[in-house]
């Protein structure tokens, strides 16, 4: 419902266009929008209500730039400060040169700690480390067979130790690792609530027994506005360096890693998006503030048009007029095919629009190869029928199968579906009337 | 152990309306005044126990309106008034919804005499007698401890219990629900890591039937709502279940707490997909409010049955729409 940001901005500036500068009323109905989609985000309230004061602020008589409107402009500002505050450049694990180097990961209960930890480890791994993995989570039935399982998955071993006392198990397991010349220590506690002082104290018992060069903090990216209360709790009796985002496979927005820098100053380190072991990525702040604003990509999506348009000697202004008169031709589509290709194929293209999450599944259904047979088809024709397909009659489409390597249903499915893409593009064209500005979006796509 | 959010709900439970806002509500504290610093700070009250954009910004215009038009005195009444509308809100979901609406095979059931709920409280789909409950929900929000509680509160109940683990995809899954089966003395099915689910949910309800047991729980793998494949995994394992049960085949969302809007979009998609006949709201001992449920039952219609408020047994208790409500408003 919220998905597309830009476009309602786009929507409140539309007749603005050609404004040098960014009045207060321009940005009050673009603040409402933002903010509209920060809380959907899950971003906490507070936190929202001072980031979009400092938006507003910076926003308010800043002149439009020359590439942008005023839409546009106002995106810019938010994604810089949305980026800018998530910690503008991602911040990886750094281990120390003590061995072995100990990581301990600490979060709510059904965060993925658990599941974090073996990621974590794989990865490590596959960097050239010997990890261990230290079970200390006693409490959830059967949470210790859990890690063991995993670490036998992926071939890392685990250390369970025995009895009550975890700081005393993450001790042992200590121990074993230098033991077995394992160099990096990673310890899966039981997941607690902030607000149990018991559990909370037992954590720092742990840290104050094997002093972890590396505390990290598992939060389940769908969570709301608790994240800053839990945060907060954590910084502040366990302490940490930094967060695991977990869970981001999904649909979730993700606004607590916002809320959660705000309140703590503690980076983000990693996402983790699924089940399978290296699924743990390193975190992007831009990429994390173009999610949390629910854009996808598209910048970097309007860039990659730009970019293989231009290199194309800019945009035909022919093909441009004839797409506004529903008048394409097979050629376009030809040329069409070429700009997705520079832009990374479909797959590229999807993955950076808008609620991509949903068209997960699309995208795997889009076989890139169906573009190479596409195009072999129209290479197959002539400049006459590609100007006028209209005239490939059943010897010409044999002759054009045959030229391509495919069966004429192949052919004749292509024409069909040019056909429809031409007819959608003129119901398009009789809807929006005479107010329809010209096409932004080089790479048009018709028939996809 | 005894956690503050429980302390205050109790304590917010012995005191009588009109007192309640004096005492536990921040918002009051300024003084009684509708000026609009308190209809800003309603608002992000709302927003801050995950009510959400769109929900609040609806409650806090009607309520707004409201308190003109019926010129409302002072704050507190404001406030007691809210909690009741969402209070009345959050049954009006179990009324309307109720027992009995989903398809299965089986036979009509107690819970609504003439369309009416009975009881207080209310009857929910584990008051059913027989019945096959499918506990479902994204990764991670309790789903196995709740089947734990839930099948050891039955027991204790005197009811017949039978569980089945169809979560053959989480490592040490059914481990997980073999400690909560012996601590609740009840038997367990499942199948081997790697099974099909819907197997592992047929062999439940065969051995159901087989023992005579009339509270037929069944564990599922969490999933999340946007994986297409497992979603259909899941209607399977329904499909199956509803095939082979006897008793009629109830779906219920196990949700977190502490989950933010993303709940909605979590509640929308099982529900599309399975037809979910109760939510049971998890790990409110926390910080957290909850207030996703309030926008779920707005859009959905979907009773929350139960709440988890603790890690013990009988912290999974039966949800009261007014003390929800009225920890939904406390000041943050």
């Amino acid at each position: 419902m919220f998905e597309n940001l830009s476009e309602r901005l786009q929507g409140i500036f539309k007749n603005l266009t050609g404004k040098g500068r960014l009045s207060e009323a321009d940005v009050d109905a673009a603040m409402r929008e933002i903010r509209m989609a920060l809380l959907e985000a899950d971003v906490n309230y507070r936190v929202v209500k001072e980031f979009i004061a400092r938006v507003r602020e910076r926003a308010v008589g800043s002149d439009v730039l020359n590439s942008l409107t005023p839409g546009q402009q106002v995106i810019k500002i938010v994604l810089d400060e949305l980026t800018h505050l998530l910690g503008d450049t991602n911040s990886g694990l750094v281990l120390s040169g003590r061995i072995p180097n100990v990581i301990m990961l600490v979060g709510l209960q059904g965060s993925g700690k658990t599941t974090a930890s073996a990621k974590l480890a794989f990865r490590l791994r596959k960097q050239g480390r010997s990890p261990l993995l230290v079970a200390c989570d006693i409490y959830r039935p059967a949470a210790i067979d859990q890690l063991e399982a995993l670490g036998r998955e992926l071939d890392i071993p685990v250390f369970r130790g025995e009895g009550a006392d975890v700081a005393r198990i993450a001790k042992a397991g200590i121990r074993h690792a230098v033991d077995n010349l394992r160099d990096v220590v990673i310890i899966d506690t039981a997941g607690r609530l902030h607000v149990d002082e018991e559990m909370m104290s037992e954590a720092v018992r742990i840290r104050t027994t094997v002093k972890p060069d590396q505390i990290l903090m598992v939060v389940d990216a769908m969570t709301g506005q608790d994240a800053v209360n839990v945060a907060t709790a954590f910084a502040e009796k366990v302490d940490f360096d930094g967060v695991i985002m977990s869970k981001l496979d999904g649909d979730a927005r993700g606004g607590g890693a916002l809320s959660i820098r705000q309140a703590t100053g503690k980076p983000i380190k990693f996402v983790s998006l699924g089940e399978k072991p290296d699924s743990l990525e390193p975190f992007f702040p831009d990429r994390m503030a173009k999610r949390i604003l629910g854009m996808g990509d598209v910048v970097t999506l309007i860039e990659k048009a730009q970019e293989a348009a231009e290199a194309d000697g800019g945009i035909d202004e022919k093909a441009l007029k004839r797409l506004q008169r529903a008048e394409f031709t097979l050629e376009d589509f030809l040329d069409q095919i070429k700009q997705v290709r520079k832009m990374g194929g479909i797959g590229g293209v999807l993955s950076s629009l808008p609620g991509a999450g949903r068209l997960k599944g699309a995208e795997q259904q889009f076989d890139e190869r169906e573009l190479d047979r596409v195009e072999a088809i129209i290479f197959a024709m002539t400049p006459a029928e590609r100007r006028n397909p209209k005239i490939i009659n059943g010897s010409r489409r044999e002759r054009i199968a045959k030229g391509s390597g495919v069966a004429v249903s192949d052919v004749n499915r292509l024409l069909k579906q040019f056909a429809e893409a031409r007819k959608m593009m003129r119901q398009m064209q009789s809807m929006s009337g005479k107010g329809r500005k010209r096409m932004k979006f080089p790479g048009g796509l018709p028939g996809f | 152990m005894s956690t503050p959010w429980h302390k205050r709900l109790s304590e917010g439970l012995a005191k009588s309306r009109d007192r309640l806002g004096g005492q536990l509500n921040v918002l009051l504290r300024r003084g009684p005044d509708l000026s609009q610093e308190f209809w800003e700070d309603l608002e992000g009250a709302l927003l801050g126990a995950d009510v959400g954009f769109s929900a609040t910004e609806e409650i806090v215009t009607s309520l707004c309106d409201e308190a003109n038009r019926q010129a409302l005195p002072d704050a507190q009444a404001v406030l007691g008034h809210l909690v009741e509308r969402i209070a009345v809100e959050l049954r009006g979901a179990a009324r309307a919804s109720g027992t009995g609406t989903i398809t299965t095979s089986g036979t009509t059931t107690s819970g609504t005499v003439g369309g009416i709920t009975t009881g207080t409280v209310g009857t929910t789909v584990f008051d059913e007698r027989p019945v096959t409950i499918l506990m479902v929900g994204v990764n991670g929000t309790g789903k196995t401890t709740s089947v734990g509680k839930l099948a050891k509160q039955a027991a204790d109940a005197g009811r017949k219990v039978m569980l089945g683990s169809a979560d053959t995809f989480r490592v040490a899954a059914s481990e997980q629900l073999d400690v909560w089966a012996k601590r609740a003395g009840v038997p367990v099915v499942g199948r081997e890591r790697g099974a099909d689910p819907a197997a592992a949910a047929f062999d439940a309800i065969e051995a159901a039937e087989k023992t005579g047991a009339d509270f037929t729980l069944i564990d599922t793998a969490g999933r999340l709502h946007t994986s297409a494949d497992l979603m259909r995994e899941l209607q399977k394992v329904q499909r199956v279940s509803v095939d082979r049960s006897t008793p009629p085949v109830r779906t219920v969302l196990v949700m977190d707490a502490t989950t933010g809007q993303n709940g909605l979009m979590q509640a929308r998609e099982f529900d599309a997909a399975l037809h979910v006949d109760a939510i049971v709201l998890t790990k409110l001992d926390g910080t957290a409010k909850g207030g996703i449920a309030v926008a779920i039952v707005r859009e959905l219609g979907i009773p929350i049955t139960y709440i988890g408020v603790g890690e013990s047994l009988d912290d999974l208790r039966p949800f009261d729409a007014e003390s929800f409500a009225r920890a939904l408003i406390q000041g943050v």
